[in-house]
């Protein structure tokens, strides 16, 4: 079987802000990936952030600085 | 990577595009603006592009070809330039959303809409069509192919619909143009909107639309034309009339390439080998327990575009593990089809759509229908 984990899932409005999110934890070195958003979230933007919970922190410190805006931040199985 | 998307845009693209595409680039001035040999050069390139798309959809006049960055413009260009308010349009639940957006927008100004609705099957309830018009109905706006089932429409017994009451004919053909023969007299078709990225094979940013001659669009943009400067409007004259701005030049070379490309193969020969791939992978993964379709697989036409469900799986997840454990590219979720989505009951779902293009292989679709076969046993273990 599949293993499933509960993650951290950032959702976006447009596409544009999901790959400036992308960049950015690629810079700080933070693990994670973009995913097709899963359906418990409907998102404006068909691509979600996804990183392991222990890197939670980093990624809502990203989404709290306001310069990229996200729809919202979510844990959920990804 | 086994690239199955190519409904979203075709990835491989005939060399000879691509050597058009860098020959422009190094070589094209601004069409229309001056007589410099370069600039002469991106207009004689761009001339011959539009003779080649109208011989290719049975335009006569190339003037009534329309350069475009996709069909989304075409068919904004279309809807808000020939639909007013108090008008009414006749479209369909198939459409994409670049077809619903800009009539929603038309129904928030005065206009009003009617979607005919489809059968379980996806197939478009064409008899509908007549029923509702009205004294007032003004255009047909219809896709020629469903982006999501793959289920093509009649378009000819649609334009002689049109024809019959005097309604203005609107067609997009982003999923078709370039696999299903196109004729605008033939088919009774108003404006032609299609995409040059998909099964066209030219590059993105390529698209255009052919005006029936004598109809007259109001633009949705105005600018430069290279003519007539000194007049405070833009010049009304096709097909400069909706070409306000610089065109893509070295995109709409590699468009020219590209038809040149289907036409010396063979629009059947593309077609035919699309279908058996198609056909291929449909045979291997119908019977799949817990897999199921979306469309009618019966029809003699239809596009190589397969929707379809694992279980009661997110579609998301299913195509993310089809792109991370077995390199194929397929698309979940909605396809911009809202409309289709909530005629087939799939909103919460959404669909993985697989769709092949000429230079998928055999062996891909093989590829592909294991991977589909060892998801769905690994999702039945699970429930
Ligand atoms: C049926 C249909 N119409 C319109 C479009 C819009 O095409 P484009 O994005 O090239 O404007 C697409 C593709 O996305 C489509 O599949």
């Amino acid at each position: 079987m599949r293993k499933k984990e509960i993650k951290t899932v950032v959702t976006f409005h447009v596409t544009a802000d999901a790959i400036a999110f992308e960049k950015r934890c690629k810079e700080l070195g933070i693990e994670g990936r973009l995913i097709p958003v899963p359906r418990v979230l409907s998102a404006g933007c068909g691509m979600a952030w996804a990183s392991p919970l222990s890197e939670e922190e980093r990624v809502r410190a990203i989404a709290e600085a306001g310069d990229i805006e996200t729809e919202g931040i979510w844990q959920c199985e990804a | 990577m086994i690239y199955l998307d190519n409904a979203a845009t075709s990835r491989r693209k005939p060399q000879e595009v691509i050597d058009a595409v860098v020959f422009a680039m190094t070589s094209l001035g601004n069409a229309g603006r001056g007589t410099t040999e370069a600039a002469l050069d991106a207009a004689r390139t761009i001339y011959g592009a539009r003779d080649k798309i109208a011989g290719f959809f049975g335009v006569k006049n190339p003037k009534q070809v329309v350069f475009t960055a996709n069909s989304t413009e075409s068919l904004n260009i279309a809807i808000h330039g020939l639909i007013k308010p108090g008008d009414h349009v006749i479209s369909s639940v198939m459409e994409h959303n670049s077809v619903l957006r800009p009539l929603y927008e038309r129904e928030e100004a005065g206009a009003e809409l009617t979607l005919i609705e489809c059968d379980g099957k996806g197939r478009l309830l064409t008899d509908d069509i007549e029923k509702n018009i009205r004294d007032n109905t003004r255009a047909i706006v219809l896709t020629h192919g469903s982006n999501l089932t793959g289920n093509v429409n009649d378009i000819e017994a649609v334009g002689r619909i049109a024809k019959a009451h005097g309604l203005l004919f609107i067609v997009d053909a982003s999923q078709t143009a370039g696999v299903l023969p196109i004729d605008v007299e033939k088919m009774n078709i108003d404006v032609l909107c299609f995409t040059g990225h998909k099964s066209l094979l030219g590059p993105q940013g390529t698209g255009g639309m052919c005006v029936r001659e004598g109809l007259e669009i109001e633009p949705l943009k105005r600018g430069g034309s290279g003519v007539d400067t000194y007049n405070r409007h833009h010049p009304s004259e096709m097909p400069t009339a909706l070409e306000a701005g610089t065109l893509n030049g070295h995109g709409i070379a590699g468009l020219s390439a590209a038809i040149d490309f289907i036409e010396k193969t063979g629009i059947d020969e593309i077609r035919e080998k699309e279908q058996n791939l198609m056909k291929r992978f449909v045979e291997g993964v119908r019977d799949i327990p817990g897999v199921k379709l979306y469309g009618d697989f019966d029809a003699e036409v239809r596009c190589p575009v397969v929707a379809l469900n694992i279980g009661n799986a997110d579609s998301s997840e299913i195509s993310d593990i089809l792109s991370m454990d077995y390199d194929i590219a397929t698309r979940p979720g909605a396809h911009c089809a809202p409309e289709m989505h909530e005629s087939l009951g799939t909103v919460d779902q959404g669909a993985v759509r697989f769709s092949m293009s000429y230079f998928n292989t055999g062996e891909e679709i093989d590829a592909a229908i294991r991977a589909v076969r060892e998801i769905s046993e690994e999702f039945s273990e699970e429930n």
